[in-house]
């Protein structure tokens, strides 16, 4: 019967999670045995954590693009929410907390409360929008973010914590400490980030995405992304599966957002401008929408990719243009595609269709 | 074959199968009309389905039949009458709550969620039963393990009814046209409609499909015990299988009755074949 050269998606799928998995692992073991032994060059091993962080926020994305269907263009606002809010919190933590690993833990779990609660506040005006509408309104958003970080001051003292706006009139007590400071950010952090961490991370959000897919909720989400008249009419709540992703996708992104954050020594909300937005976009557009392991790889490939041109110095973003240009053009070409599906055994028999 | 039917005094004349007497019928419909861009598209619309009956809604194209099925799905929100669903008034609704209700429908232009797996567009249709959070989900409680087995057993057990659980793991979009059009009612059944609204079933099938499709309408209605609304413009399908026909045309029920008196009606004639010459 012709139905036997139909593709099963059942085991195409669970064969493409396994492979994610353990793919990401191999990497890990690959470059912990590698910069334990100092074969890493040192900003290589300064570049793993943001790689980390990166592929989060790919994952992340993916679920609101790839999954749900709908385009953010301000996904970096909710990784600024956690890199704020997870690093200010890892400070107040300081002295309560002196084991650096579980206040990385808790910063991230906090930062991860924050961006989801953020993200369900922009999410109730915006998810009533589609298509260019929505992107647009996401872009605005994360713009709104970056101003409001920009304005805002936070310190403490033995009085508790105090906020302001615009300027700093928090009028801390002596011996108080001003955490964030406006325009420039959060200075002095501990750099407490670690590599093991950005792994489990990234573990985490892998399992996070891969179960909710294949989940009542996942199948909500690519319903709606496939056709949202008849989602309706089986009785799915479009806005609630909507605000689901939105708010899981904003949770993962707070918190590779603190832990990026903790990587550096400084912070400021610049970094997380419309830039770093579309530069997760790539990744997904990349990786392919939808496609997990795609995001890890196009992540990690284009975080280290401007490190490698560096040689090439004034012409280094040229190439790195020409370069994405040509996967792009690569990965979209059926011919390359089938030449690349012919030298893969194990996919013969389904793309036969 | 001939179905015993029986006209019983309702509003809108329905034609009930000996079953359904003394009981409340699934479907009312009261002067339903809706104005779209200044035309009446549907107008004094009244319909009466029983609990097990099979009714056909036919007329020439751009009559206003799927735009009754959009008024009943609240696609549009009618701008007059009323829809009594299980005598339940259905103002203010969406076509979510509507499908909670109880009303399901294909598409005349089928709306699969082609990405999907034939078995997960069934099991998504499964959603509202299915209780388990999105906290079990992620960490895989045992309460998502037993709810999905079950919503897999149930939805190839659906499946089964169209002999299509040996390709429940295909990608629904690259099924041929035949077996879409059929999963199609399977995903409308899973919802456990007590109304199934079918817009176009045979339409571009062979003879020989539809044939097929015929006697799978009627295994599901005699499976299910529900009722069916059906558009359809294969005429042998549509008189052998409903109980009662209701002809529009331009928006207006124009006739009722049974398949037999809708085949004598010189009303229905006409809009199918037009009027004699003189009279025009």
């Amino acid at each position: 019967m012709t139905m036997r050269r139909l593709i099963n998606l059942k085991r195409v799928e669970a064969r493409r999670i396994y492979l994610t998995y353990f793919i990401v692992i191999l990497a890990y073991i690959i470059c912990q045995t590698m910069s334990s032994t100092k074969f890493l060059s040192s900003t290589m091993r300064g570049m793993l954590v943001p790689i980390c962080a990166y592929m989060v926020m790919a994952v992340s994305l993916n679920l609101v693009v790839g999954i749900s269907g709908e385009l953010s263009l301000g996904h970096a606002g909710f990784m600024s929410v956690g890199a704020f809010s997870g690093v200010a919190s890892a400070i107040l933590m300081q002295n309560l907390i002196p084991f650096a690993p579980v206040r990385l833990a808790l910063a991230m779990i906090i930062a991860a409360i924050f961006a989801a609660v953020a993200g369900f506040l922009i999410g109730i005006p915006v998810l009533r929008l589609k298509g260019d509408y929505l992107a647009i309104v996401t872009l605005a958003f994360g713009e709104i973010i970056k101003s409001l970080l920009n304005n805002f001051y936070l310190g403490v003292d033995s009085g508790g914590i105090h906020f302001s706006m615009l300027s700093d009139t928090t009028r801390l007590l002596p011996g108080g400490k001003l955490i964030i400071r406006g325009p420039m950010g959060i200075s002095g952090i501990q750099k407490i980030s670690t590599f093991p961490a950005g792994f489990i991370l990234v573990m985490i959000a892998l399992m996070v995405v891969f179960n909710l897919v294949n989940s009542r909720s996942g199948r909500a989400f690519m319903a709606i992304r496939d056709d949202r008249i008849a989602a309706e009419s089986i009785g799915l709540d479009i806005t609630k599966y909507k605000m689901m992703a939105f708010v899981t996708s904003a949770a993962l992104a707070g918190a590779a957002g603190a832990l990026f954050a903790m990587n550096y020594s400084t912070i400021v909300a610049n970094k997380f401008d419309f830039n770093t937005s579309i530069l997760i976009l790539v990744f997904v557009v990349l990786g392919g929408q939808g496609n997990m392991l795609g995001s890890i790889i196009a992540a990690a490939a284009l975080t280290i990719l401007p490190e490698k041109l560096r040689e090439f110095s004034d012409y280094r973003m040229l190439l790195y243009a020409i370069i994405l240009i040509i996967t792009m053009l690569g990965t979209n070409n059926s011919e390359i595609r089938s030449f690349f599906a012919k030298l893969n055994p194990f996919k013969r028999k389904e793309e036969a269709e | 074959m001939k179905k015993k039917t029986k006209y019983i005094p309702v509003p809108s004349r329905a034609i009930l199968p000996d079953r359904d007497f003394d009981r409340e019928p699934v479907l009312e419909c009261v002067n339903l009309g809706i104005t779209l861009g200044g035309i009446k598209a549907v107008d004094n619309f009244n319909l009466t389905v029983g609990r097990t009956e099979i009714v056909g809604l036919i007329g020439p194209n751009g009559a206003g039949k799927t735009t009754v099925f959009n008024l009943l799905t609240k696609v549009y929100q009618p701008t007059k009458g009323t829809i009594l669903l299980n005598g339940q008034d259905t103002h203010g609704l969406n076509t979510m709550q509507i499908n909670k209700a109880g009303i399901a429908r294909t598409f005349q232009n089928i709306r699969l969620f082609k990405n999907l797996s034939v078995v997960d567009n069934v099991k998504a249709a499964m959603n509202n039963e299915m209780k388990y959070n999105m906290l079990s989900a992620i960490l895989r409680l045992p309460n998502y393990r037993r709810e999905e087995v079950a919503a897999h057993r149930r939805a190839l057990k659906l499946l089964s009814i169209f002999d299509m659980q040996d390709i429940a793991d295909v990608r629904a979009g690259s099924l041929p046209y035949g077996a879409q059009r059929r999963l199609e009612i399977v995903r409308a059944l899973a919802t456990n409609p007590s109304l199934l609204l079918l817009d176009e079933p045979a339409a571009g099938m062979n003879p020989s499909e539809t044939a097929d499709l015929m006697d799978n309408i009627r295994k599901v209605h005699d499976m299910f015990q529900i009722a069916i609304i059906l558009i359809e413009h294969d005429m042998s399908l549509v008189m052998n299988i409903c109980d009662g026909i209701c002809v529009l045309n331009f928006g207006q029920v124009i006739a009722k009755g049974t398949p037999e008196d809708i085949q004598a009606n010189p009303a229905v004639i006409e809009a199918y074949l037009g009027r004699k010459k003189e009279e025009a």
